[in-house]
C-alpha cells in the first residue's frame, strides 16, 4: 500500500525518477530493506515504517525530509548503533548485527574533546579502530603527517595545537570532518554536519566537503533539511515521509562536477530544489490528512 | 602595568583581610575585656603556639598523616566506584540508594564503633577521614562518567570502541575536572573526620590535643589547635587546587596564558 501511494505521488508531479525499491540491487553498498523501528516496546513510536533505500559503493546520497522523519534514526541503523525492529540493513553484503567499525561519522555538535589538541581530535579514530591502533605507537609519525595533510586538505594547516574552544564553529566542524575521515572510512555517515552554522561558512565547506569527497570517494550518506545542500553535493536525493519515515522517492543530480556556488544559481539547480520543496510540502501535507 | 598592578592587589587581598580580621579581633578582645577562657585574643594564641609548639608539630603531623591516608583511600575507592557506577546504569540503580543511605550515617556515631573494631588511635582516624572524604568523589567521577554526550559515544562506537575504551578515551578524562574540583571538598573533610575522631577517642593528633587543652582550661591551646587545623587545611587545598590548574586548564577556558598568546605572540 505504501509503495503504490508513493508511485502515484511521483507521477502526481511528474517526476523522472526511480522508485528506489526497483533500483538495482546487486551492487548497493549500502541496502535497507523494508527496515522498520519502534522505540519504547510494542506500542511505542514507530519512528521508521518499511523503509528501503540503497546505496552505491562511492555514492553520496542525501536524505532530505521534514523534521522529526527519522532521518537520524536511518544514520543509527546503517551504522549498526541500532537495531531494527523488521527489515534488514546490509552494508558490503553482510547483514549489520552491531556496530560497524568502517564508518565515519559526524554530527550537527562537533563533538570534539576539549581536553585534545585539533590534531589528537583527528587521531581519536586510530586509537580506537583496527588495525591502526596496534600500529599508532610504532608508526606514529607517518599517522601524524596524514592527519596533517587531511588538515591542510580542509583549511586548516597551522591550527594542529590549538584546542577546540579556541576555533570558531565552522573550524570545529571541519576538525570532526577530519576525524571522520582519518582512517579512510568506506561508508561516511554526515548527520546535519553543518545545520548548527551560518550560510556563508557552509556554503565554504560544502565546497571542502566535495572536494574531499571527489578526492577519496567515500560513499556518503549525508541526512539534511537544507534542499540546496543535498541538491549541491549529493549524487542521488532522497526524500522522507513524515514519521513514520519511509524513501518516498530519490531523484538523481545530474549537474557536473565539482560544482561551484555559481551553479546554485542555474536554472536547473533552482528548479530541482524547487521539486525538492514541493515533495517535502506533500510530505508534510501526508501527516495532517 | 595597570593590569600588573590589579594583579598584584589580587595576590596581597586575602592576606590583609585575613590580618584585618586578626586585628579586629585582637581589639574587640582588648576593648570588651574578654576573659582568656571565653575567646582568647590572637596574641595569646600565637604565644600559645609557640610556647607549645613541640607538642602541636607532633600531634599535627598525626592528624596529617591519618587525614592524608583517609584521603588516599577516598581517592583509590572513589574513582573506582565512581567510575563502575557511571559506566552501568545497573551498578547505578543498584549501589546508589545504599550509598546515600550511607553518606547519610553521622560520622560521629560510627567513632565508638570503629574503636570497638580496631582499638584506639591511628585505624579509626583514618577510616573516619575516609568515609567522610569518598563520596563527594565518588558522586562527582561518576557524573563526569555518566553525562558523556550520547552522540561522542556514537562516534566512538560506530568505530568499533568497546565500552572500556569509551570510558578509558572519553569518559575519564571528562571526569577529570569533576574530580579534581571533587578533590578540594574531600581533602578538606579528611581533616575533619580525623580530628573528629581524634576527639571521640584517640592518644594522639591535634583532636587529641584540643580536647587535653579544654579539659585544662587552656583555651588558647584549643584555639591554636584549631588554627594549626585550618593551616593544614589550607595547604591542602592549595595543593590540590595547584594539582587541578596543572590536569585540566582545558575545562578553564580563561586561563590567560592559554587564551593570551594567539596575539601575543604576533610581533607589532
Amino acid at each position: 500500500m505504501a509503495g503504490g501511494r508513493c508511485c502515484e505521488a511521483g507521477a502526481q508531479l511528474e517526476w523522472k525518477t526511480s522508485n528506489p525499491a526497483e533500483s538495482d540491487v546487486s551492487h548497493a553498498y549500502v541496502e535497507l530493506e523494508h527496515v522498520s523501528l519502534r522505540y519504547g516496546g510494542a506500542d511505542g513510536t514507530l519512528a521508521l515504517n518499511a523503509a528501503s533505500l540503497s546505496v552505491n559503493e562511492g555514492e553520496f546520497v542525501a536524505v532530505v525530509g521534514p523534521s522529526g522523519c527519522g532521518k537520524s534514526t536511518l544514520m543509527r541503523l546503517v551504522t549498526g548503533l541500532w537495531q531494527p525492529s523488521a527489515g534488514q540493513v546490509f552494508v558490503a553484503g553482510n547483514a549489520v548485527s552491531g556496530p560497524l567499525s568502517i564508518a565515519g561519522m559526524a554530527f550537527q555538535n562537533p563533538t570534539l574533546l576539549p581536553w585534545r589538541n585539533v590534531l589528537d581530535n583527528v587521531m581519536l579514530p586510530l586509537e580506537i579502530v583496527r588495525p591502526h591502533r596496534r600500529r599508532l605507537r610504532r608508526e606514529r609519525a607517518e599517522y601524524e603527517a596524514r592527519a596533517k595533510a587531511l588538515l591542510a586538505l580542509v583549511g586548516l594547516g597551522g591550527f594542529e595545537a590549538r584546542f577546540p574552544w579556541q576555533l570558531s564553529g565552522g573550524m570545529q566542524q571541519r576538525v570532526s570532518l577530519c576525524r571522520a575521515l582519518i582512517h579512510e572510512p568506506r561508508l561516511l555517515m554526515l548527520d546535519e554536519p553543518f545545520g548548527a552554522l551560518d550560510i556563508f561558512t557552509r556554503e565554504e565547506l560544502w565546497a571542502i566537503l566535495q572536494e574531499v569527497w571527489m578526492a577519496r570517494r567515500p560513499t556518503v550518506i549525508l541526512v539534511t533539511h537544507d534542499l540546496r545542500e543535498a541538491a549541491f553535493l549529493a549524487d542521488r536525493v532522497c526524500v522522507m515521509s513524515a514519521r513514520p519515515g519511509r524513501i518516498l522517492i530519490s531523484r538523481s543530480v545530474d549537474l557536473p562536477r565539482p560544482r561551484t556556488l555559481e551553479s546554485t544559481y542555474l536554472p536547473a539547480f533552482t528548479a530541482l530544489t524547487h521539486d525538492l520543496r514541493t515533495y517535502i510540502s506533500e510530505a508534510r501535507e501526508q501527516v495532517h490528512a | 602595568m595597570r593590569n600588573f598592578a590589579w594583579r598584584r592587589l589580587e595576590t596581597t587581598l586575602p592576606w590583609l583581610v585575613i590580618l584585618a580580621v586578626f586585628a579586629a579581633w585582637e581589639c574587640a578582645v582588648r576593648a570588651f575585656d574578654v576573659a582568656e577562657f571565653v575567646l582568647p585574643a590572637p596574641s595569646a594564641i600565637f604565644a600559645s603556639m609557640w610556647e607549645w609548639r613541640l607538642p602541636i608539630l607532633t600531634n599535627a603531623a598525626q592528624t596529617l598523616m591519618t587525614s592524608v591516608l583517609g584521603f588516599a583511600l577516598a581517592v583509590v575507592i572513589g574513582v573506582v566506584l565512581g567510575a563502575a557506577l557511571g559506566a552501568s546504569t545497573l551498578i547505578y540503580r543498584s549501589v546508589y540508594p545504599l550509598l546515600i543511605g550511607f553518606n547519610a550515617v553521622p560520622k560521629v556515631a560510627v567513632v565508638p564503633i570503629l574503636v570497638i573494631w580496631f582499638g584506639i588511635g591511628t585505624i579509626p582516624a583514618v577510616i573516619t577521614a575516609f568515609l567522610l572524604s569518598f563520596f563527594p568523589i565518588l558522586v562527582n567521577v561518576a557524573t563526569g562518567i555518566a553525562t558523556v554526550e550520547p552522540e561522542l559515544r556514537d562516534v566512538l562506537r560506530a568505530l568499533g570502541a568497546s565500552p572500556l575504551d569509551i570510558i578509558l578515551k572519553i569518559g575519564l578524562p571528562r571526569a577529570m575536572p569533576y574530580f579534581f574540583a571533587s578533590l578540594k571538598i574531600a581533602i578538606t573533610v579528611a581533616f575533619v573526620g580525623s580530628i573528629l575522631a581524634e576527639t571521640v577517642a584517640a592518644n594522639s593528633g591535634i583532636g587529641h590535643l584540643m580536647v587535653v587543652a579544654s579539659s585544662r582550661f587552656d583555651v588558647p591551646l584549643v584555639f591554636a589547635g584549631l588554627l594549626v587545623t585550618s593551616l593544614m587545611g589550607i595547604l591542602m587545598y592549595a595543593i590540590a587546587a595547584w594539582v587541578e590548574a596543572r590536569m585540566t586548564g582545558w575545562a578553564v577556558r580563561s586561563v590567560p596564558e592559554r587564551s593570551g598568546p594567539v596575539a601575543a605572540v604576533v610581533p607589532s
